[in-house]
């Protein structure tokens, strides 16, 4: 198999947000990133499916804090070569970086063939104008399952049936010939863990390429008008005090409703 | 105002998602506040029978063909792009979930619209259209217009009342006759959910954890507290990724929405993902480190703590509440 994982920065919520002084974005300074969880998802169900098939991983990224760590540490899990296009993203929305993805699957000599699978998580936190990969299908011509959550090959090796999450535990079986683009929301298993160790050794020996792609004109369709912190807190009443006072007004609370026998 | 609105009917064997009447609802609101027609669009195989549920529209619009059994979005976004033409459609809604994602962005790549993601409310200001989205798993809003009052939305489920779009009127049925295009997705069969262990939705009581148990064996604390309260554990989509447990005990739009007398809930953030899923319970507790977190937000009562102290407080004092009820 021929795989391709694009993955995606995006803000550690665990860190507060602050809002840029425009009132419109964020203020980047402040800002932790992070791999976005389905990305990591994707990579990982990639490897599995390296493990199960053979084959190559391409990893890709846009330059971003830390994405750098989050490459290798993606050759580290068993990728095989790993990109960044440099340039400043962050005001970047999905159908453009899906362009910017495009690009890169139609340069360099890059073909795709029906060995070629094009991973991406299934959804970001900051998708505002959507998500990257029915834009990248569409761009590219290609078939497109979104939300999946396990992915083998049919006997003819050229298609994939996949698994795609719809709610309370029903779940459906799409095919789709290859090349093809997955959302992926979760891997058939936990993503894996790489000691520090193992990443500082293929940092050593492994390299990222880095590639200069143009963004493309119409980076965000849509102009915000303001970006506001929702009123945290505003229905739930808080209970203060020592862990032991706190556990004695929840047990109140719960004698009051008949949730537990006086 | 020239321009009409449609909604996308999202239905999953034969039943009408809430979302739909979320849309249809809000819809409504706007279409009268704008005066302009509000559309229903349905498509499916032998769907029909389900017209009548659209009373709250002016018009649904019908394709019912065997090819759209469980179409691919990008069916669905061609025969939603020749309506947007058609009909001058100015405003689409289309449902923020599983079963319809792709649909928006697919729909905005073909007919140049710009599409709007995770959409929680929509107020009609002067004859302008503004929506309010949220961002960044519900820690940020964002208020938004179109250019032009013309765009697609995503409407996040759980954000309008589903009541409002239900209506006793027989709607006026269009019934197309648009031919569906070849797709290279094929839809193969139906996953039913895996037999739990427990069926969460039919507890009372549920001792919900998140990222913040940690690991695996932390569970157990969780567990004793559940099974002191009568109740079972379940949790948010992390936990169940790791495998911590089981994906029947998964709170959430992918996993089980649940209507408990008591969710207490530990170390959730509260993404909306997983809101979604638990924001009906009758009583609602929830401890998290973060003051800031978006739990606190749904909750009745919040503490604003580190589990791990907390929890082995709680657990006493349920176990000697239980003593003293024996004793007398």
């Amino acid at each position: 198999m021929d795989m391709f994982v694009f993955l995606k920065m995006v803000p550690d919520v665990v860190e507060e947000l602050v809002i840029g002084k425009d009132g419109k974005s964020l203020d980047t300074e402040s800002m932790r990133m992070k791999l976005n969880d389905p990305d990591e998802h994707a990579l990982e169900e990639a490897v599995i499916l390296k493990e199960k098939y053979g084959g190559k991983i391409t990893v890709a990224a846009l330059e971003a804090p830390e994405v750098d760590e989050v490459l290798y540490t993606a050759l580290a899990k068993g990728a095989d070569r790993a990109a960044k296009f440099v340039g400043d993203w962050t005001r970047v929305q999905p159908h453009a970086v899906a362009k910017v993805f495009s690009f890169f699957l139609s340069s360099g000599g890059q073909q795709l063939t029906p060995e070629t699978l094009i991973l991406l998580g299934a959804q970001a936190i900051d998708d505002l104008e959507g998500e990257v990969a029915p834009y990248l299908a569409d761009i590219l011509g290609l078939p497109y399952v979104g939300v999946v959550t396990a992915v083998r090959l049919d006997e003819s090796k050229e298609k994939a049936l996949v698994i795609k999450e719809f709610a309370g535990g029903l779940r459906g079986e799409f095919e789709l010939p290859m090349p093809a683009v997955l959302g992926v929301l979760s891997a058939e298993k936990p993503p894996r863990y790489v000691p520090i160790a193992k990443v500082r050794s293929v940092m050593k020996s492994a390299w990222i390429e880095t590639l200069e792609v143009a963004p493309p004109e119409a980076a965000m369709r849509l102009s915000i008008d303001r970006l506001f912190v929702p009123q945290v807190g505003g229905r739930a009443e808080m209970l203060e005090g020592s862990p032991e006072e706190v556990a004695a007004k929840v047990a109140e609370l719960l004698i009051e409703r008949a949730l537990i026998r006086k | 105002m020239s321009g009409s609105i449609l909604i996308v009917a999202e239905h999953l064997r034969m039943e009408i998602a809430d979302t739909t009447y979320e849309m249809l609802g809000i819809g409504r609101k706007i279409a009268d506040a704008l005066k302009i027609p509000l559309y229903a669009a349905l498509f499916g195989k032998d769907i029909s029978s389900l017209t009548s549920h659209f009373g709250a529209a002016d018009s649904v619009l019908v394709l019912d063909q065997l090819q759209l059994e469980m179409p691919s979005p990008d069916v669905v976004a061609n025969l939603l792009n020749t309506l947007v033409q058609q009909k001058d459609i100015s405003i689409v809604l289309v449902a923020g979930t599983n079963v319809s994602i792709g649909i928006g962005p697919k729909l905005s790549f073909r007919s140049h619209l710009p599409f709007l993601n995770f959409c929680r409310n929509i107020q009609v200001v002067d004859g302008k259209v503004a929506f309010t989205s949220q961002l960044f798993g519900g820690k940020i809003l964002s208020d938004i217009c179109f250019p032009g009052n013309r765009g697609i939305v995503s409407i996040y489920p759980g954000s309008f009342p589903v009541d409002q779009g239900k209506s006793e009127k027989i709607p006026a049925a269009e019934v197309l006759d648009f031919a569906t295009e070849e797709t290279k997705v094929s839809f193969k069969q139906f996953i039913e959910p895996v037999a739990g262990d427990i069926d969460i939705t039919k507890q009372d009581v549920l001792v919900s954890v998140g990222r913040g148990i940690e690991n695996a064996d932390n569970i157990a604390m969780a567990e004793e507290l559940a099974q002191l309260l009568g109740g079972t554990v379940c949790a948010s989509r992390p936990v169940v990724d790791q495998g911590w447990l089981p994906m029947s005990r998964q709170v959430g739009k992918s996993g089980m929405t649940v209507k408990p007398r008591l969710y207490l809930s530990l170390g959730i953030s509260g993404a909306p993902e997983h809101v979604e899923g638990m924001q009906r319970a009758g009583l609602i507790i929830s401890v998290n480190k973060d003051p800031n977190a978006p739990i606190f937000d749904v909750s009745h009562y919040g503490v604003c703590a580190d589990l791990f102290d907390i929890l082995p407080a709680l657990i006493e004092q349920i176990k000697t509440h239980a003593e003293e009820k024996q004793l007398t």
